[in-house]
């Protein structure tokens, strides 16, 4: 997180040493791009908070929790492509799950899809690329989710 | 006319939100207050990634020439590309959303649709920061099994994609 604005900071220090013009040009197109998105975004998080708040973490355990066969696989990639959980939730999540006994291939299943299908920026990506470019990709992304399950079903090694 | 009233929607749905939580938690209605909580943390969260991401889109726009981005990531730079874009992708922060705008950009600029495919895909699987957490959780060897087993496939996938809809004329919405 302090990375991005180190790089950023540095960026526009550089910029502005450069040309002031141009960086207020900048900033200028940054807020107008902001500024165009944002009712979209905040929807979004209107709707990633309310979905959160119904389903709490403990039901997403218990639903991945009891299967661990394909249907395990398939059902872990859909809740992984409904929801949004940062990354610091959701790994230790995944943790749990491993040491609750689920295998590795409905873990990677979640976290994959979890990472890659996006069904609630949906919206945004809709505004940026297009209709089918975005149900494209995130239907192409969920089958890849499915295909690094498949992958982790092969393995025997223990991962711990 | 169309856009004018969607924006309207969606300040009225904002509003009756904003309501709907006030009053939660004036009367101690748990799941409103849930909500309420969630949203705060999420919004916070994209109050700290967005404002720098769309200044260094800014600093981009203005500084980088088309011809660079066509020279590397445009119809004939090759696969060095997808090389670029997960280098690109590695240090982001804050998942999907607002690598959104950033891919937006680098097509705008000349980059190719296969390359902002991969890129997408890049920020899925190959995040340091979320690399780190899970190797923390589930061991290095699940990460590096997934890596191994995700790359190409996101690779693949995008240039399949890409391709697919170059060929059909595809372009991506303007102005954003």
């Amino acid at each position: 997180m302090y990375f991005i604005y180190i790089i950023t900071g540095i960026s526009l220090l550089i910029s502005f040493i450069s040309s002031p013009q141009k960086t207020k040009k900048a900033l200028k197109i940054g807020a107008k791009k902001i500024g165009k998105i944002a009712p979209t975004f905040l929807a979004i998080l209107i709707v990633i908070s309310i979905i959160l708040s119904i389903v709490p973490n403990e039901l997403i355990i218990q639903y991945l929790g009891k299967n661990n066969s394909y249907l395990g696989v398939f059902i872990a990639s859909l809740i992984g492509s409904t929801t949004i959980i940062p990354g610091p939730i959701s790994y230790p999540l995944a943790g749990i799950l491993a040491k609750q006994g689920v295998s590795y291939s409905v873990i990677a299943a979640f976290t994959s899809s979890l990472m890659l299908v996006g069904v609630l920026t949906y919206p945004a990506e809709k505004k940026y690329f297009g209709k089918q470019f975005a149900i494209l990709r995130n239907l192409l992304s969920f089958i890849i989710a499915l295909l690094i399950a498949f992958v982790f079903s092969f393995i025997k090694i223990d991962l711990s | 006319m169309k856009k004018q009233k969607l924006i309207t929607l969606k300040n009225f749905i904002f509003i009756v939100f904003i309501f709907f939580i006030a009053i939660s938690f004036s009367i101690d209605y748990d799941l409103g207050e849930n909500i309420g909580h969630h949203f705060k943390d999420y919004l916070l969260q994209m109050l700290i990634i967005l404002p720098p991401i769309f200044i260094l889109i800014g600093l981009f726009e203005v500084w980088v020439k088309k011809e660079t981005i066509i020279k590397h990531l445009g119809e004939e730079a090759g696969f060095k590309s997808y090389v670029w874009v997960f280098i690109l992708a590695a240090p982001m922060a804050g998942g999907l959303l607002p690598s959104f705008p950033i891919a937006y950009s680098l097509y705008r600029k000349g980059a190719r649709l296969s390359v902002i495919l991969v890129f997408l895909g890049a920020v899925g699987v190959g995040r340091i920061p979320m690399i780190f957490f899970e190797s923390t959780f589930l061991g290095w060897k699940f990460s590096f099994i997934r890596i191994v087993a995700s790359i190409p496939m996101v690779i693949i996938a995008g240039i399949a994609l890409g391709k697919y809809l170059e060929k059909k004329q595809y372009k991506l919405p303007e102005n954003q």
